[in-house]
């Protein structure tokens, strides 16, 4: 007898026992269980991963920004400060301890190896930097080298030249004896180090080393340890406006963060795109999974109901079983996530500014769990919410109206859910809301479609049956649309696969492109510049005498512009919803004259300035198209320039699109022949040599005959860019792998929960006497019709989709390659059929009263 | 005595788009406690229909289902629910046991959804009543038709039901297994005083019955036994 009577008008709930039954009833499903699993796993870990090392590149920044800049407050410009900009300078120099430091690029002579090296020079003087440290080998030497004609070395460097401490390099015209090896600076990545690679010398010398002349271009940078008094930023904000009249910058640490926060933006913009993505995936998986789950459990559903289960007791039974699952994903996604972010770091070494700890963060370890219980409940919701309605019935008669016709309030609540948290989620992940919103509703019209285009392939097949078609295609066919039929699960489910994938895919490559650069071959690979104007004959002249092409030519002017279409710095300022920045009116261009077009140019409008300018009227110029869309000016406007002094009004008469990933001069603003012809100006040659040995005989030769000219050697530069580019592109098809895979266990996912729905057919079919081939047939038909659409549709939304997110999220050129598509296209239809095929195998291979029993 | 069930002018019908089928009409009876009724008729004239209505699973278009007092067809879903958990025992012809659980744990369901504790010895006594001790933890799919069924009786008998319906008990089992089953029932039947509602076209079956109610096409065509005709008929053999 029982120890207690239940009161009989009064259901209780009983929590405990229905835990129980939940794991009871999982018994038979684990394997499936697991699928389901699988799908978020691979998403949370995705999501976990990334944002970890978001946390932890975060944490980085934040412990570090300090010494990233190094001072309270760093002001610069690139020119010689007049007195009015002096002045502010001193101003500022009251309010703490100063270090000035001028850098310039100049060539320097290793003289033990007998050879130069383009690098950027910088004269410091001060005790900067005030946090952090330069760091050097020998440590004391970052401050030693201040008192005497000393100088450190970026480290590769010196490897490179084989220098060692002690030895001498000559800077401009004075030797100065190697300190010490530069290993890092506050601020500088290995990759803007390697572009760059830094020489430090003490700033008393600089007047010595001649390299400061009329022309070269300097730039002069102080660095300000201020009072504890001191705000630096609002010091910042109120300088900000004069400084900007005088084309003068500040840095502080807060927006130093601020932009470094922004070039990560594209890459962390990309990964979260990725995360989410990933996540989605999972959601369509869980969803399909629970759906087809929860059509299997309406037998075991109507027995508990008969036997006097409530209708919340069951769903609570099945939710207890979700949320279970939905924990382990999560725990197994996040623990496989923590384990990935762990070689972010090193993944992304070159370009990050701080050494970032990759640390367990238990914050998005924490998300990652909560976002799996929360994930598969919210996806699972609505098969959860029909088990509510699951009529007793169902055990008399198995009927398809297995649901008591109620109305149910509750699954409008539940798309309402559904929608609520992709947006929150998406806002979270991409940062805006019009971002989320436009996603969502990307997301939600993708599901229209392959809805619609589900019920609408239900509906045709069955409204035109071939009628006089073979038994097998009948069949087959009339499997998309009898009862309990899998058209609009697996076409939504597949569907909305293809498009994730394909979107992440092309996406993917659209910024492959924009990272990479054009083939290096026949391209220049040695680049002289600050050639005089005098000097422009002989300079042309000793390099055919060396054997080398002249590939590009270019002088280069100095201008500012004035005007916008009679709009002046002032205006600009005044008026923000101009939308123009007021740095071009403060910053120097530097721009060319020509009468060609090169072959990395394109006109995009109006007609190319190749004649000579006649004298009379506004000079025609051509502007590159993303400067023009910038200063927002099209073919006509004027514009007003100042070159070195003189005003010369212009006229906007071509608009360029220029490829920038080559390699060669390019130029914002481009004059037409016979004005700019007496302006005072330097030119740039760059050729190309197809043995180190003869370029650096070459740059020799240049040093030693025309000692103001820099020459430079691009392959080193190419080559570690071309290194850094790799990075990058392996990191984000290292992220994107992450989706692609889960998108296509989710696809094997949905396809293999379908098998228990075909497995009775089949096995009727098998003893009513069909054999391998009809069942084989039936099956085929059935999954090709199925993937085929459903594939093809995922992709024209995919290729949709990319298409947006390139323009409006990336604001970058869409490359509409369609080789990836065509690939998943084909890969989806595949998969699909080949997993329809190998679960009815299942069927064939085995007596099919056996299956019967198994499969019950 | 008292009443257990109750049938008033009970009428069903299924609207599939603008064709109405009426499958019952008219039908009135009365059941007491401890009465064995079988319903009897051709396939397709309702039995089962009656049954589900009979038993709260599904609900009439007009008349009543008075069942231990309480009018069925007024509750929700959940609150017949609670009332088939307290006052009725099922058992269908294709058995349906729960696939995920073994033997025990299916005839364990009704009593632990009642929230009773402690209630493994119970069910094991009933599983030795039924002659499947030794097979309690298997699953469903491990047994035999007739095994099921065994296991179906002691779930249905678990929640000491005062009511029983029985649906084609023997419909899915051969000739021997039935037998077997049929006088498993009865003897259980017996021995808890349930009152019994049995659905068959098994005449032979029927006729272990006290009272016999033949419908076809949806009408009663004779209720032979009925307590209005002779107080109770065949109540001698019974109590
Ligand atoms: N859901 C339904 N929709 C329409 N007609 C139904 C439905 N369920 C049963 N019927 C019809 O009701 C009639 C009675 O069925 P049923 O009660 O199963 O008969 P029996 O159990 O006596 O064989 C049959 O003609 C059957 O076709
Ligand atoms: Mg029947």
């Amino acid at each position: 007898m029982s120890d207690t009577k239940p009161n009989p008008d009064k259901p209780q709930l009983n929590i405990p026992w229905l835990l129980k039954m939940a794991w009871r009833d999982t018994r038979r499903s684990r394997g499936r269980l697991a699928l389901f699993l699988s799908s978020i796993v691979l998403g949370i870990a995705a999501l976990v991963a990334i944002n970890s090392f978001r946390d932890s590149l975060q944490l980085a920044i934040d412990e570090k920004a300090r010494t990233l800049i190094g001072a309270d407050l760093v002001m610069g410009m690139n020119k010689e400060p007049d007195s009015l900009s002096m002045a502010i300078i001193d101003s500022v120099g009251t309010l703490g301890k100063r270090s000035d430091e001028n850098r310039m690029m100049s060539m320097v002579y290793f003289v033990n190896s007998n050879e130069t090296r383009l690098v950027q020079v910088r004269a410091l003087g001060g005790e900067f930097p005030y946090f952090g440290a330069i760091e050097t080998k020998p440590k004391e030497a970052s401050r030693s080298f201040r008192e005497d004609r000393r100088a450190l070395v970026d480290h590769n460097l010196m490897l490179q030249y084989e220098a060692e401490v002690g030895d001498s390099i000559r800077v401009g015209a004075l030797t100065f004896a190697i300190e010490g090896a530069l290993h890092r600076i506050p601020g500088q990545t290995a990759m803007t180090a390697a572009v760059a690679p830094v020489v430090y010398i003490p700033r008393q010398y600089l007047p010595e080393t001649g390299l400061i002349q009329r022309g070269s271009r300097v730039s002069y940078y102080y660095y300000y340890d201020l009072d504890e008094a001191v705000q630096p930023d609002t010091l910042g904000k109120k300088l900000d406006p004069r400084l900007e009249e005088y084309g003068m910058f500040y840095d502080t640490v807060e927006t130093r963060k601020a932009s470094m926060g922004r070039s990560y933006d594209e890459l962390a913009r990309f990964l979260a795109l990725v995360g989410f993505v990933a996540l989605l995936l999972g959601c369509v998986g869980v969803a399909s999974a629970v759906h087809v789950y929860m059509r299997d459990k309406l037998a075991t559903i109507g027995i508990l109901r008969c036997l006097g289960m409530s209708g919340k007791q069951a769903f609570l039974v099945y939710l207890f079983q979700v949320m279970g699952m939905g924990l382990l994903g999560g725990i197994a996604g996040a623990a496989l996530g923590s384990v990935v972010q762990l070689v972010l770091p090193e993944l992304f070494k070159t370009f990050l500014p701080v050494t970032v700890d990759a640390y367990f963060s238990a914050t998005a370890a924490t998300q990652g769990v909560l976002l799996g219980v929360i994930v598969s409940v919210l996806f699972a919701l609505l098969p959860l919410l029909s088990i509510r309605q699951v009529s007793p019935l169902i055990t008399l008669r198995a009927t398809f109206e297995h649901l008591t016709n109620q109305k149910d309030l509750l699954r409008w609540a539940v798309y309402g859910l559904l929608l609520g948290f992709i947006v929150v989620f998406s806002r979270w992940q991409l940062g805006t809301w019009w971002q989320a919103f436009y996603f969502t509703g990307g997301v939600i019209a993708a599901f229209l479609v392959l809805a619609l285009l589900a019920k609408g392939l239900s509906w045709t097949v069955k409204r035109f049956f071939p009628t006089h078609w073979g038994y097998v295609w009948r069949q087959g066919l009339a499997n998309l649309y009898r009862p309990n039929n899998q058209t609009l699960l697996l076409m939504v489910s597949i569907g909305l696969g293809t498009a994730l994938i394909g979107t992440l895919f092309m996406v993917q490559r659209t910024l492959l492109s924009e990272v990479s650069l054009s083939g290096t071959k026949n391209q220049p690979n040695l680049v002289l510049f600050d050639i005089q104007n005098s000097q422009r004959d002989q300079v042309g002249e000793l390099t055919k005498q060396e054997g080398l092409p002249i590939l590009y030519f270019d002088p280069i002017v100095t201008v500012r512009l004035e005007q916008i279409n009679n709009l002046t710095l002032a205006d600009v300022r005044k008026d923000t919803t101009l939308e123009i920045k007021p740095w071009n009116f403060t910053r120097e261009y530097r721009v060319t004259y020509r009468d060609q077009l090169s072959d990395s140019e394109k006109t995009e409008e109006g007609t190319w300035i190749k004649n000579q300018y006649s004298g009379s009227g506004r000079v025609p110029v051509s502007l590159e198209q993303r400067y023009a869309e910038r200063i927002k000016v099209k073919v006509g406007d004027s514009l007003l320039y100042n070159v070195q002094g003189a005003t010369m009004p212009a006229r906007v008469a071509h608009i360029r699109r220029v490829d920038w990933n080559r390699v060669q001069t390019n130029f914002q603003v481009v004059f037409p022949e016979g004005v700019l012809e007496e302006a005072p100006q330097f030119h740039v040659l760059m050729t190309r040599s197809d043995n180190e040995q003869q370029a650096a005989q070459f740059q020799r030769k240049v040093v030693e005959n025309f000692p103001n000219v820099s020459a430079i050697g691009l392959d080193l530069i190419l080559r570690t860019l071309e290194e850094v580019v790799g990075q990058i592109s392996f990191v984000i098809q290292f992220m994107a792998l992450f989706s692609i895979f889960t998108g296509l266990l989710v696809l094997v996912g949905s396809v293999n929960v379908s098998k228990f729905q075909r497995v009775q057919e089949s096995v009727l079919l098998r003893t009513l006497g069909a054999n391998k081939k009809q069942i084989l047939g039936i099956t085929l038909m059935e999954y090709a019709m199925l993937g085929i659409l459903a594939a093809a549709v995922g992709c024209v939304i995919a290729f949709g989709a990319a298409w947006a997110l390139a323009v409006f999220s990336f604001e970058m050129e869409f490359v509409p390659v369609l080789w990836p598509l065509l690939v998943i296209f084909v890969v989806v239809t595949l998969l699909t059929v080949a997993v329809g095929l190998l679960n009815s195998r299942g069927v064939l291979n085995r007596p099919p009263l056996e299956v019967l029993r198994r499969e019950a | 005595m008292s009443t257990i069930l109750e049938i008033n002018n009970l009428k069903k019908t299924y609207n599939s788009g603008d064709r109405h089928l009426t499958v019952l009409e008219g039908i009135n009876f009365t059941l007491q406690a401890g009465d064995t009724c079988a319903i009897v008729g051709p396939s397709g004239s309702g039995k089962t229909t009656l049954l589900g209505l009979c038993a709260g699973l599904d609900r009439a278009s007009s008349g009543s289902v008075i069942l231990n007092g309480v009018r069925l067809d007024n509750l929700s879903e959940d609150a017949r629910a609670q009332v088939r958990n307290q006052y009725v025992g099922f058992i269908f012809q294709n058995f349906q046991l729960i696939p995920t659980l073994t033997a025990l744990e299916n005839v364990m369901v009704p009593l632990e959804l009642r929230g009773e504790r402690n209630v493994k010895r119970e069910a094991m006594d009933l599983l030795a009543r039924v002659g499947l001790a030794d097979r309690h933890d298997h699953y469903p799919t491990q047994l035999s038709g007739g095994e099921q069924q065994r296991v179906s009786l002691a779930r249905a008998f678990s929640n000491r039901p005062t009511i029983l319906f029985a649906d084609e008990p023997t419909g899915n089992l051969d000739e021997e297994t039935g037998d077997k089953v049929e006088s498993l029932l009865f003897e259980l039947n017996r021995e808890a005083g349930t009152t019994l509602v049995l659905v068959t076209h098994d005449l032979e079956l029927a006729e272990k019955t006290q009272r016999i109610i033949r419908i076809k096409g949806g009408h009663v065509v004779s209720d032979t036994g009925a307590p209005e005709a002779t107080h109770q008929p065949y109540g001698s053999n019974i109590s």
